[in-house]
Parts: C-alpha cells; structure tokens; sequence
C-alpha cells in the first residue's frame, strides 16, 4: 500500500526580502507534479524553517533567496539541520546566488543551487529522484 | 525507528517521532495501525476544536489567534490544517502555516498541514488518527482546521468535541442560514471581519435560524462576532468553548458522544478491513474478472453476484 506516499516540500523565503515571485512560481510547479508544498510566506528565520521542516516532516526544503545574505542563511540552516539530527533532508537553493559562491555552499550541505531560468521540469526531476525515500 | 522505538518517543514528547508517525498514518504504511494500537490508551484527554467555513472566512487566523489565547491560559496546542489536494495530479499547496508563523518557535505548538488526498468531506482519512496521536503526545487542545468549506462538508462533527463555524458578513441572505447542513454541526457561530458592513445583519440572521430550531437541545449555539486580524472577540471564542467543553462535561453529553463514537468507529473500522479483505481475496481471480464480465454484458446483475461473493467469502471464512 505504498503507493500513496507523497513527496513533500517545504519551501522557504529566509531574510528579508519581500520578493516570492519565484518561490511561489515552483512551488505551483511541485504541486503540479503531485507533491505536497507547505509554503509558509516570507521573511522566516533559519530557526522557524527547521522547525516548520520538522513537524511537517518534509522529505525536501527548497530556500529561495534574493536579498544576497545566502552565505549567512543558508549554511545556519544545514547546521540547525544537523543539530536536530535531520540531516537526510535534501535541502536546495535558488535565487540570485553568484555562481562563485555556490562551490561553499554546496560544502556546507546544499544539495543544488538553481538559479533563474533553470527549467521547472529540472528542479521537479531533481527533487524526486534525490530525495530520501 | 522500530515500532515500539516510535510509540516511546512519542509518549515522551518528541516532536519528531510525532511527525513520522502522522507521515505513517497519511500514506497508510502498515506500521500505523500497530502503532495506533499501541497509543490507543493513553488518547481521549484532548479538548477537539473543530473550525469550520468558506474561503477565506478567515479560519487559519482564528486559529492562530485562538493559539495564543490558549498559551496565555496555560495550555498546549496541537494543530491539524487541511487543505485540498488537486483531483488531478494529487499535488497540493498547503499555506495554512503562513497565518502561523508566530507560533514557530513555541515549542508547546504543534502544527501539521495535511492534503485531503481524494477525501471528500473537508478532512483528510488521516485527520482522525492524527489528531490521536497528537492527543497521545500530550496537547491539551488540538484545533482541527477544515478545508474551506460549501454546505455539506460536515465531517468535522465526528471527530471533534466542540465545533465553530465561521462566516462573514454579505455572504447570503437569510435562507442560507435555515439551509441543512453546515449550519447545523455548529456549537459556536463566529461571524469574523466584523468592521465589514452587515455583521450584525449576519448574526440576526444566525440568532432568527436558532429561534426556530425545534431540535435546539440545552446548549444554544452562541453567536460572536471577531475581527481576527485585530483579535478583537478572540478571548470571549475561547471563554464559549470552554463553556461548552464544561456543558459537555455537566450534562454527560461528552460520555454518550464518546460512547458514539466508538461505536461508529468500530464499525467503519470493521467495513474497511472486511472489504479490505474481500478484495484482496477477489481480485485478479479469474472468477471475479468473469462475474465483472458478465455483468456487464447483463447476463448476470451486480445485487446477486455481491451477494454471492460475500456469501461465499464468510462460508470459507467458517472454515
């Protein structure tokens, strides 16, 4: 009976910028490819991402981020993560995120940057055969 | 995390082990009923809220309000939110945390959002055993959030022990009020976004609806009026709902509902696992694709091959 096992995603705008255009232009797209989005607005601290990611237990968070504090944000996150021992969640980015700064930020634990005008289907393709089931 | 690995943690608060656990009961793994089982007796402590109404009533911000209403009287939250999943590609966008987010960080605030999954009736099949373990977990209250609903999504009534109904001023004239169905699963009417013009149009047309329902036991539905936005009106809910758990408790009402309860659940327990059972037994039998076969080709009737089958099954069964 586990066909009825769903994918979800929790996606997440940290810091402070106001701008979900993007965020809520995938998470239309997950949904559409029959996985479960919480979308929980805007301006979330890396603290209130991790713990909304644990009670709704997601199999993937995806951060999207415009403001530039990514370098700040999103290696907080993946520490939290670790801290609470939930580190098999698949957790990646997008934005505007320089490409120079995506080699750190995958060290630090994010799974794939996508950056604009990567393809819906790639970050929905990307997201189900990665995530940890 | 083995069975009983999960049954402890969640009995010892982990919030994490509650979440796998409702993970579980939603995709219908067969660990769940083992561990359903096993939580059973230590459930029925909860006070269940219903919340119930239309798009865009303003439900998820109740509720929030409600939260923090409750947190300053000292009790703990758990909180079921369920949005629609999409008929078509089983997706769904659930957004009720949006309104909670203040809530986050309280660690005696437990928020789950849940899609209906093809269920119909403005819960999920999982909303009933996830709002037991919750209970098991040790939240005072759990609110249940429905689907935004029409008229007849009424599911809410079997699960919860108090329901609201929210509505907003402008929406129908006062037929829609002495319509069946939702209006009749209230314990509390609120009637939210009272600054908009006709609010207290709205709760004369509720309070008329009440005047001349024959059935109206010894608990008249209160109407309140809320701005949730603002919370204006929240702490006077939250005093009715108590009321309302006290009358329940008074009038040995929440004994005979429980009482119920179990009944119903037995039963629908026992449809579900005996159909199961049938099926699993018929299906990709050569006899049954021949019975479906015949069926339709009206050599044979559904009413007498059901029968048939079902006499069949409980003879071997016997055996």
């Amino acid at each position: 009976m586990n066909s009825s096992k769903k994918i979800r995603v929790l996606i997440a705008k940290p810091g402070l910028d106001g701008h979900d255009r993007g965020a809520k232009v995938v998470a239309r797209a997950l949904r559409d490819a029959g996985m479960e989005v919480i979308y929980t607005g805007l301006r979330q601290t890396p603290e209130m991402i991790v713990e909304s990611a644990l009670q709704e237990d997601v199999d993937c968070i995806g951060l999207s981020i415009l403001s530039g504090a990514h370098m700040a944000l999103f290696p907080r996150v993946m520490e939290l993560l670790r801290k609470e021992g939930a580190n098999d969640i698949l957790v990646v980015g997008g934005g505007i995120i320089p490409e120079d700064d995506i080699p750190e930020l995958k060290k630090a634990g994010i799974a794939e940057i996508f950056g604009p005008g990567t393809p819906l289907e790639d970050i929905v393709e990307y997201i189900r055969t990665h995530v940890k089931k | 995390m083995s069975i009983d690995d999960l049954v402890e943690a969640v009995l010892s608060g982990k919030r994490r082990a509650l979440a796998r656990v409702i993970t579980l009961i939603e995709n219908e793994d067969p660990k769940a009923d083992k561990i359903l089982s096993a939580l059973y007796k230590h459930t029925g402590k909860a006070h269940v809220i219903g919340v119930t109404g239309p798009p865009g009533s303003g439900k998820s911000t109740i509720v929030t309000r409600m939260t923090a209403e409750f947190r300053r009287r000292s009790k703990t939250v758990g909180i079921i939110c369920v949005d629609p999943s999409s008929p078509f590609t089983g997706g769904a966008l659930l957004g009720d945390r949006i309104r909670m987010q203040e809530h986050t960080l309280d660690r005696e605030v437990f928020v789950r959002s849940m899609g209906t999954r093809g269920h119909l009736g403005g819960l999920s099949r999982a909303t009933s055993d996830a709002v037991r373990v919750i209970d098991a977990f040790g939240k005072d209250i759990i609110i249940v959030e429905t689907v935004g609903t029409g008229q007849s999504e009424v599911d809410v009534v079997e699960l919860a022990h108090t329901v609201i109904v929210t509505d907003v001023p402008g929406s129908g004239d006062d037929i829609q009020a002495i319509k069946a169905g939702i209006m009749e699963i209230a314990d509390i009417f609120v009637v939210n976004k009272k600054d908009l013009p006709g609010a207290d149009k709205k709760v004369t047309e509720i309070n008329a609806m009440l005047d001349i329902d024959p059935n109206m036991g010894m608990w008249r539905p209160p109407v309140i009026l809320t701005n949730a936005n603002t919370g204006e009106g929240i702490p006077e809910l939250v005093d009715k709902i108590e009321e309302h758990m006290r009358f329940l408790v008074e009038t040995g009402l929440l004994k005979k509902k429980g009482l119920e309860r179990s009944k119903e659940e037995l039963e629908q327990l026992m449809k579900y696992k005996l159909t199961r059972e049938l099926l699993m037994k018929l299906q990709g039998t050569p006899e049954y694709e021949e019975a479906i076969q015949k069926i339709a080709e009206r050599i044979a009737d559904p009413y007498t091959v059901a029968e048939r089958l079902i006499l069949d099954f409980l003879v071997k069964f016997r055996e």
